[in-house]
């Protein structure tokens, strides 16, 4: 009897998990760090799976991998959960409702593509959606703290991508390498430099 | 059959190379649908402004932007369900692997100053992306005309920029605008 109780609440946590996530990307719009705090409430708060500094070293880790940070999260916290079938029950939470929601858009939409007044509506919306993305150029590049020298970097890549066709792929290996090489520089010199005060002395 | 292994490969780069949140990738995904013919194709994937309009429905519906445009890009582009579902597992696969194998070492390097000065390098190249994408869509497609398209384009940066309104209000304000205009 009690074997069974615990078995039972074992597969729950799994559905927990899937309901928790799913919850979770069925109702923030924007994705991201919109979702952050809805997480924080779901995992920390409502069901106490991991404490609150673990979550912040959980979202430290999930931004700090490639991909898509709410499915980085929902794997991380399935992962210390239940391995990995927790994080697909997790995972899967966390794309289904989008899934769901694109996959029906994009088998209707194609129908009402021609329709002048969705024509007209897109028409409108399309300028927008530009102005969208140049806000965050602006945010991030107050936050990534550019000096006079690296302030030239984001300008040649967005050159490089919008006129040469560069794949931007090449722009994030050449970054981290970059990144890589002037840590290696500096270092060598703050060694040398001792090294030198200890001469001098 | 080609245009599932290209769809799912694509993918998969644009996963594992996603850094820096869904703006940012979304230079990727603009590169690899946009820009590059794939194998087997004689076009790219989608136009410019097919491209604008998944941004747009991304914005308008819940989930990241990330699995929103593999949704809708692997339904679009080979006409099936199957489609989708190869290009969002294929976009979900790297963090998977990466979360399984590599973050426990990330946790434990946090401090490294090595890993540290690499993704400092990679700061100022995220907001090249950004840029890159939004200069992209600054073409004739997605401007059809010189007075109301830039009026919309200026009057919705002021908007989320300077009042942080949602960015679902203001797609909406401008596909209003677009009605009652053209």
């Amino acid at each position: 009897m009690r074997t069974a109780m615990k078995i039972s609440a074992m597969k729950n946590i799994y559905l927990q998990l899937f309901t928790s996530f799913m919850k979770i990307g069925a109702f923030t719009f924007g994705g991201g760090w919109a979702m952050i705090p809805l997480i924080e409430r779901e995992v920390v708060d409502k069901h106490k799976w991991i404490s609150r500094e673990e979550f912040i070293d959980e979202l430290a880790v999930a931004q700090s991998l490639p991909g898509i940070l709410a499915v980085n999260i929902s794997v991380l916290v399935g992962n210390k959960l239940r391995g990995v079938k927790g994080s697909l029950a997790a995972a899967l939470g966390t794309i289904l409702p989008s899934f769901v929601i694109i996959l029906l858009i994009a088998m209707f939409f194609v129908r009402i593509y021609d329709n002048p007044v969705v024509a007209s509506i897109f028409k409108g919306i399309r300028p927008a959606v530009v102005a969208l993305i140049v806000a965050p150029v602006l945010s991030t590049a107050k936050s990534a703290h550019l000096n006079r020298w690296t302030f030239i970097i984001p300008i040649v890549v967005a050159l490089a991508i919008w006129l040469c066709g560069v794949s931007p792929i090449w722009c994030i290996i050449l970054g981290g390498l970059g990144g890589y090489i002037y840590y290696v520089l500096t270092h060598n010199a703050s060694i040398e430099s001792k090294k030198k005060g200890g001469e001098q002395c | 059959m080609l245009t599932y292994l290209s769809l799912f490969l694509t993918y998969l780069k644009i996963g594992l190379f996603g850094f820096g949140g869904g703006y940012a990738m979304l230079s990727l995904i603009q590169h690899e649908t946009v820009e590059v013919v794939h194998w087997g194709e004689t076009a790219p994937w989608l136009t410019q402004s097919e491209f604008t309009d998944i941004v747009a429905i991304s914005q308008m519906t819940p989930g990241p932007i990330g699995i929103n445009s593999a949704t809708y890009i692997g339904y679009s582009v080979t006409g099936s369900v199957l489609g989708s579902i190869v290009a969002t597992i294929a976009v979900c696969l790297p963090s998977f692997l990466l979360v399984l194998f590599v973050s426990r070492f990330i946790l434990r390097h946090k401090e490294n100053p090595i890993i540290k000065s690499i993704f400092k390098g990679l700061r100022p190249v995220v907001v090249g992306l950004i840029a890159s994408a939004a200069l992209l869509l600054m073409n004739r497609e997605n401007f059809s005309d010189n007075t109301f398209s830039i009026a919309i384009a200026v009057v919705s940066f002021i908007l989320v920029y300077f009042t942080k309104l949602h960015p679902i209000f203001i797609i909406i304000l401008a596909g209003v605008a677009g009605y009652i205009i053209y």
